[in-house]
């Protein structure tokens, strides 16, 4: 534990932290320039924010700058092979069987249904070979999912100039974002804290997403794509969505955390040792886990309602309307404070908490996918 | 307030107890949870929707309960307020609290620890070196500052303390986060609408419920130019102006003056070629004694004007009276000809039809309609069936009729229909009426055929044919009752038909024949019926009617049957048939004054800052302890941090190698 913190330290200043920082830098460059016609001045800062934050992110982290340069150049190279007619997703044998955005997604569902099942394998044979494999295969399915939303994006510009937009403007699209930005976050704390036997436990909601996505999918029609309302047409969307789905996802992954954490815990009540939770992190691991995981949801959801609120302002002629959407942001951003609090007072740590954070994520879903079914409003975006 | 006085005196004052127990974390966490919970009611119950639909629903008793729990507009009902405030409270007594103490603690390097205290830390390590405590004192500070660490040497007798320390800051966020919360809360009444609910309550403004014209409404229910917040909207037709807003207030509203004049020159919807809108746009101009010239803008939707403080939003769109003419066909009496109306959307007129006085009230007009394809299986084809009028009946009873003409005949089957959509209340889906299209596209035929049926003259004559026909097949010639009877069959059947529809006719035959006779002869009244209404409509064709009929005539009578025979259900005497029409939009703007919008921001600011503060600058402290012992330097180290203890293991031991490392250095040099 001690030596792979420092070796990460050691990391931020090693030559290939230094290159990834730079073709960063380069990337940013080169799309504002090449772009340089069709960007304001916000789309620019995003561009920028963006680069910064995943020079960040891989400057200690090889799988993420691996990951980063799989999903560009393949989607580069889907870009190429469209070219400018749609109808190749059909006729081209990679686009066809792999990188059409509709190939990838399946790709990535089948991954990560399979990653999950490889986790708890590599749990209950305790085989870190397997639990090895299950990450390779975390990784595959968060690559797959990241290339169809770049290829999406292209698609939908491939579909009219003027239809084109970043795909994260309905449920279907951000079930998708959903997935690819947990796993990232696990994979994340998986090397952080070097464990792998939470994996299951974690990639068990994110399958759980895929599969309510396959069902959108076949039996709503919901993947084909949609032109933009015009409340939607903002550059408010491509960093309201994103800062939401981090939220989301950091809630999700401290719920699930949260299961671990009680099974292992009541396993250890009928069994001191052995059995399968030995192979498990600790107790008091978890329960760290759990809470990083939340108040980085926290700060990432704080930040979501907030640019939520801004844009509001903008496209609704007020910064809160007590919108049923808005209304359920804060009752999920209130239930959270309240445990973070919680969590503060004298002995309430572990089980309680664990099952608070399970609640949240409920809560959490309501806010995600209940509003949306149930409720109308001015978010009426992305109805079932 | 320090522990030892708490300890010392338990009893204390109730002002005092009142005031921790709003500052502690129990109370703070039940007001967050019990606000929660309040949030949830306002989106399950459609909020400030028009009071008659709350009684619909809930009845006129419960109606007044919730009524009286302000559950129609929770978020500014006295409770919900009071909730809120009890947590800006809590927040702020919380605040006052811990802000000294973390001011403290944000800058002071604690220099007055104890050797005792920093051994029995959990961070802890212990080494020796030759060089001296100055070097050593020296090299230590140096090497901290290189890591970002503030420094501090504390000289005690015959040892020296280095204090260190960083992530200040982290306290700061907790002051932040803290302080957000109430600048936004104080932001948010700056935007609410209590001062006008607390002039209600004075009586020194009155909320208006009637429909009124902008020049009747009264005095009380019109707010002056002010610095006030306000959140209302108007709907300006094109080539109008308004200098008001409407503020929606429970199930009325009240008029907010401007200080300027809005006119729209031109409203503009663009749309995909899917048929979905792509962009709502508005030319205003904007007059103003202040301005020079006249100020002219577009808005769109996400691009709002913002004038003097005022923002003026594109919020929606709707019909600005548009100009429609309108052929008012008799269906049942009269002359088979049209009378010309000329009328507008939102136009209310009467309208006489033989006895009946029937109010017409135009409440729609749409351009074009982008539908489902009804020829075609997925529904998500659409196509353009073209202008519209929506418009209700309304007879001396009260109970209106709700209807939908379309203008252009709709292509079904290779035939040509005119829609007319049909509902008794506005819960039900549209029943369409299928008028078959004329050669011209138009309802002349169809109604001419009506006409014709409801001729005495005609049906008599066709009737006296198809009878002498009949007696002539069954050789009776002579029987006069026989005859007569026939007579009267068939012209009552067309009557029942045109008045009953397939309907009327099955009844009278259930109830005219007997049991044993129905099966077999019904079809033949059937039958008969049929070819009375053939020979009626074949007759009325054209002049040389013994030219064989095209199959299109026949296809148009079998239609025209069928919608013969769904009139008694259609429930007006007339058909409004759309002949032409001037298009004029209106928009809705929604028109704000937000004086406490950069209050929230600056909360939201602090709220942002303070978070990632708190939650990503730990605050870590180090303590080195210099004595002598044995000749040589003993250096005592201790750290500690106020969150992440795990990471903290690995600084730690970072820092501790790098200290050790440069205190041995310095006895090499
Ligand atoms: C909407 C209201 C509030 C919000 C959003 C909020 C937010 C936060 C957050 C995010 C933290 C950091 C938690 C952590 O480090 O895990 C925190 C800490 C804290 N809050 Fe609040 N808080 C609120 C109200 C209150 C109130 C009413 C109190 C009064 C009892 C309070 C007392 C504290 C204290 C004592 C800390 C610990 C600070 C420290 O030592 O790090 N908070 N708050």
């Amino acid at each position: 534990m001690t030596t792979t913190t420092s070796l990460l330290e050691s990391e931020k200043t090693s030559p290939s932290a230094w290159a990834w920082r730079v073709l960063m830098l380069l990337s940013a460059i080169g799309l504002i320039g090449f772009y340089s016609e069709v960007l304001d001045v916000y789309e620019i800062s995003i561009i920028m924010l963006t680069a910064v934050g995943m020079a960040w992110l891989g400057q200690d982290w090889p799988g993420y700058r691996w990951h980063s340069l799989v999903v560009a150049l393949l989607s580069l190279f889907a870009v190429t092979l469209y070219g400018s007619e749609l109808g190749r997703a059909d006729s081209n044998f990679w686009l066809n069987y792999l990188l059409a955005s509709q190939s990838a997604f399946m790709w990535m569902s089948a991954l990560f249904v399979m990653a999950t099942v490889t986790y708890f394998g590599g749990l209950f044979f305790r085989s870190t070979f397997t639990e090895k494999v299950a990450s390779f295969l975390t990784w595959s399915a968060t690559t797959m999912g990241m290339i169809g939303l770049m290829v999406r994006w292209r698609e939908s510009y491939l579909h009219g100039a003027d239809i084109g937009h970043i795909p994260v403007s309905n449920l279907y699209e951000v079930f998708i974002l959903f997935a690819v930005v947990t796993a990232l976050l696990y994979l994340f704390y998986e090397r952080r804290y070097q464990t792998r036997s939470l994996g299951g436990f974690v990639l068990l909601v994110i399958s759980a997403a895929v599969a309510f996505q396959l069902w959108y999918t076949f039996e709503r029609q919901a993947h084909e794509i949609e032109p933009l309302v015009p409340a939607l047409q903002s550059y408010w969307m491509k960093i309201h969505v994103p800062a939401n789905f981090i939220g989301y996802g950091a809630f999700a992954m401290a719920a699930m955390i949260g299961v671990a954490y009680l099974l292992v815990a009541s396993a250890q009540n009928r069994n001191a040792n052995g059995g399968w939770s030995s192979h498990m992190p600790s107790l008091n691991l978890m329960d760290d886990l759990m809470y990083k995981s939340i108040a980085l949801g926290f700060a990432f959801f704080t930040l979501a309602t907030i640019l939520g609120a801004l844009w509001a302002a903008e496209a609704w002629g007020g910064y809160w309307s007590w919108d049923p959407k808005e209304t359920w942001a804060l009752i999920v951003w209130l239930n959270y404070a309240a445990w973070l609090h919680m969590r503060m007072t004298k002995g309430w740590h572990g089980g309680p908490m664990a099952w608070w954070a399970i609640v949240g994520l409920f809560v959490t879903l309501f806010a995600f996918l209940g509003v949306n079914m149930f409720l109308s409003g001015l978010h009426s975006y992305g109805t079932l | 307030m320090s522990r030892t006085q708490d300890s010392q005196r338990p009893h204390r004052s109730l002002a005092w107890r009142v005031f921790h127990f709003l500052g502690s974390m129990e109370f703070a966490i039940t007001m967050l949870i019990t606000l929660a919970i309040a949030s949830v009611i306002g989106t399950v119950l459609q909020q400030n929707q028009p009071y008659p639909d709350y009684v619909i629903k809930f009845g006129p008793y419960w109606f007044d309960v919730f009524e009286k729990l302000g559950l129609y507009d929770v978020y500014s009902a006295l409770w919900f307020l009071a909730i809120l405030t009890l947590l800006v409270v809590s927040t702020s007594v919380c605040v006052i609290r811990h802000t000294p103490s973390m001011f403290r603690d944000m800058f002071n390097l604690r220099t007055n620890v104890q050797l005792k205290s920093l051994r029995s830390m959990h961070h802890r390590a212990q080494w020796h070196t030759a060089a001296s405590t100055e070097a050593s004192v020296t090299a230590l500070t140096e090497q901290l500052s290189r890591q970002g660490y503030r420094t501090r040497i504390t000289e005690k007798e015959d040892v020296q303390l280095v204090s260190a320390m960083r992530g200040g800051m982290n306290r700061l966020g907790y002051i932040l986060t803290h302080v957000a919360i109430i600048v936004i809360c104080v932001g948010g009444l700056l935007d609410s609408n209590l001062p006008l609910k607390l002039a209600e309550w004075q009586g020194r403004i009155e909320v208006e419920t009637r429909n009124l014209p902008l020049s009747q409404v009264p005095k009380e229910s019109r707010l002056p130019v002010g610095p006030q917040a306000f959140r209302g909207s108007v709907s300006i037709p094109e080539g109008r102006a308004s200098s008001v807003a409407y503020l929606p207030m429970r199930d009325g509203y009240l008029v907010q003056n401007l200080p300027f004049t809005i006119e729209v020159k031109d409203f503009r919807i663009e749309h995909y070629s899917s048929g979905q809108p792509k962009s709502f746009e508005s030319d205003l101009v904007i007059y103003d004694t202040d301005l020079n010239a006249p100020l002219e803008q577009t808005i769109a939707v996400n691009h709002p004007l913002i004038y003097k403080g005022y923002a003026i939003y594109q919020a929606s769109f709707g019909d600005g009276g548009s100009e429609l003419s309108i052929d008012a066909w008799p269906l049942f009496a009269g002359q088979p000809e049209a009378t010309e109306l000329e009328t507008k959307v939102f136009e209310t007129r009467n309208m006489q039809w033989g006895e009946q006085t029937l109010q017409l009230e135009v409440t729609g007009f749409r351009p074009f309609n982008i539908n489902p394809d009804p020829t075609d299986d997925d529904p998500r084809n659409v196509r353009n069936f073209g202008p519209s009028i929506q418009f209700k009946l309304r007879r001396d009873t009260g109970e209106a009729m709700e209807y939908e003409n379309y203008m252009l005949p709709v292509e079904r089957n290779g035939r040509d229909y005119i829609l007319s959509g049909v509902r008794g209340s506005p819960a039900d889906e549209f029943a369409y009426l299928h008028i078959p299209a004329d050669e011209d596209g138009g309802v002349e035929g169809f109604i001419q055929f009506l006409h014709r049926l409801l001729d005495k003259n005609v049906i008599s004559t066709i009737a006296a044919e198809m009878k002498q026909e009949t007696l002539v097949s069954l050789q009776s010639q002579e029987d006069q009752v026989l005859s007569d009877s026939l007579q009267r069959t068939l012209e009552t059947l067309v009557a029942m038909f045109v008045r009953g529809g397939f309907d009327e006719v099955r009844e009278f035959i259930e109830q005219t024949l007997p049991e044993a006779e129905r099966d077999s002869l019904a079809p033949a009244y059937l039958a008969m019926l049929r070819e009375m209404l053939g020979r009626v409509y074949l007759q009325g064709l054209s002049a040389d009617a013994n030219n064989t009929v095209s199959e299109a005539e026949l296809l148009f009578l079998q239609d025209a049957i069928d919608a013969i025979g769904s009139l008694p259900r259609y429930g007006s005497p007339v058909y409004l048939a759309l002949t032409d029409f001037t298009h004029i939009e209106s928009t809705g703007l929604q028109i704000a004054r937000s004086p406490g919008k950069s209050t929230v921001y600056l909360g939201c600011a602090f709220l942002i800052i303070g978070v990632f503060l708190l939650f990503y600058l730990p605050q870590r402290r180090f303590w080195i302890w210099l004595s002598e012992e044995n000749g040589q330097t003993r250096l005592d180290l201790a750290g500690m941090t106020n969150r992440n203890p795990r990471e903290f293991d690995t600084v730690f031991e970072l820092i501790r190698g790098k200290l050790e490392a440069v205190t041995r250095n310095s006895a090499l040099d």
